[in-house]
């Protein structure tokens, strides 16, 4: 089993995801899109923090019988690489609508130049 | 409501992505509804005809360098209705859906001053309108959420089919949601304080393209749309100032 102040500290991390991703949001510092996947990272961090039975189960299934929340740092990393490899294809999109934004601009700034 | 309208500088703005062929015909019939009317037509970076169809037309076309999404292309439209100072604005969609000689009954509450933003709402009244199971359970939900939020009954929340005035398009020009925009648009509005109004009008099956909305994306659709409206709870609302914004 969880020792207690594991599962203590846990949910209260994970927690504090949540209320910091919130705070972003509203203050529009962070767009929903964004924000979805950190969402269900917190949800799903505290949910097995508190559910401590359920944790137990799960580090069965995967072998692990000494210390179940070995399974809780596996998830959390699991789901930062997605964030990560999100974010990996958010910036190429980015990079792509920068160069045709740049290529734009400079067409434009042709067209202005000899119009004058 | 001739007279009412003729003094007033009106624009409608008619967001577009790949739909060549439908996008002449929604101009020609806002012509013939009134000619008075001046239409911007907003290219959602089409790979198709749409921008040379309708500037064939005549139509002011913003074409914009890559797929904004719907959200950023209604808010080019209003940023381009309000830096050319116009009173009055409707939304019609380029896909043939929105039926322009339903206009009078969108823009009847917002000329007579008792509404800001009016809605055509599909399901008002008496409604042909068909669709999926999942599509209209998700009608459903959204209807009650945003009707919960707004303290007023409303139908149609995803709605594409709307006339705001000067207050409307000084909002949506300043601050305009991203993505899928009607049903936090409609919530902002009413957070800040302009006034709704909802009319039941009939629309038309899509005369071509496809709905921006697939099954697969649907569900991140609502929940991205149910957390918008849930967090915009917590935020503190100001009432628009007309003529600040630039």
């Amino acid at each position: 089993m969880t020792p207690l102040p594991v599962s203590i500290a846990a949910a209260v991390a994970s927690f504090l995801l949540l209320v910091v991703v919130f705070e972003l949001i509203r203050s529009r510092r962070l767009r929903e899109r964004y924000a979805l996947l950190w969402l269900l990272t917190g949800v799903v961090l505290l949910a097995l923090s508190l559910w401590r039975d359920g944790l137990n189960t799960i580090a069965g299934w995967f072998g692990v019988e000494t210390y179940p929340p070995a399974i809780l740092g596996a998830i959390g990393a699991l789901f930062i690489l997605v964030v990560l490899l999100h974010y990996s294809t958010v910036i190429s999109r980015l990079s792509d609508q920068n160069t045709i934004l740049a290529q734009r601009l400079a067409l434009l700034e042709q067209q202005v130049r000899e119009q004058n | 409501m001739a007279d009412q309208i003729a003094d007033l500088k009106r624009i409608a703005i008619v967001p577009a992505l790949n739909e060549e062929e439908t996008v002449g015909r929604v101009i020609d019939e806002i012509r013939t509804f009134d000619p008075g009317f001046d239409i911007v037509v907003v290219d959602d970076g089409s790979t198709d005809r749409t921008a040379g169809v309708a500037a064939d037309r005549g139509a002011h076309v913003l074409r914009l360098p890559f797929n904004l999404g719907i959200g950023g292309a209604m808010q080019t439209g209003y940023r381009f209705a309000f830096e050319h100072g116009y009173d009055i604005a409707v939304q019609i969609d380029g896909d043939g859906q929105h039926d322009p000689g339903q206009l009078p009954a969108i823009l009847g509450p917002v000329l007579s001053g008792e509404a800001d933003l009016c809605v055509g709402s599909r399901f008002a009244g008496e409604s042909a309108y068909r669709s999926s199971f999942l599509r209209r359970v998700g009608i459903r939900i959204f209807a009650a959420v945003v009707s919960a939020v707004v303290r007023q009954k409303v139908t149609d929340t995803t709605s594409g089919f709307r006339a705001v005035n000067r207050k409307g398009i000084a909002l949506f020009a300043a601050d305009y949601p991203h993505d899928y925009p009607e049903v936090e648009a409609t919530v902002m509005c009413v957070k800040h304080k302009l006034r709704l109004r909802e009319v039941p009008v009939g629309m038309r099956e899509r005369g071509g393209g496809s709905s921006s909305i697939t099954a697969v994306r649907s569900v991140y659709y609502m929940t991205k749309v149910l957390l918008a409206i849930f967090v915009g709870l917590f935020r503190r609302y100001a009432v628009p100032v007309e003529e600040e914004h630039r």
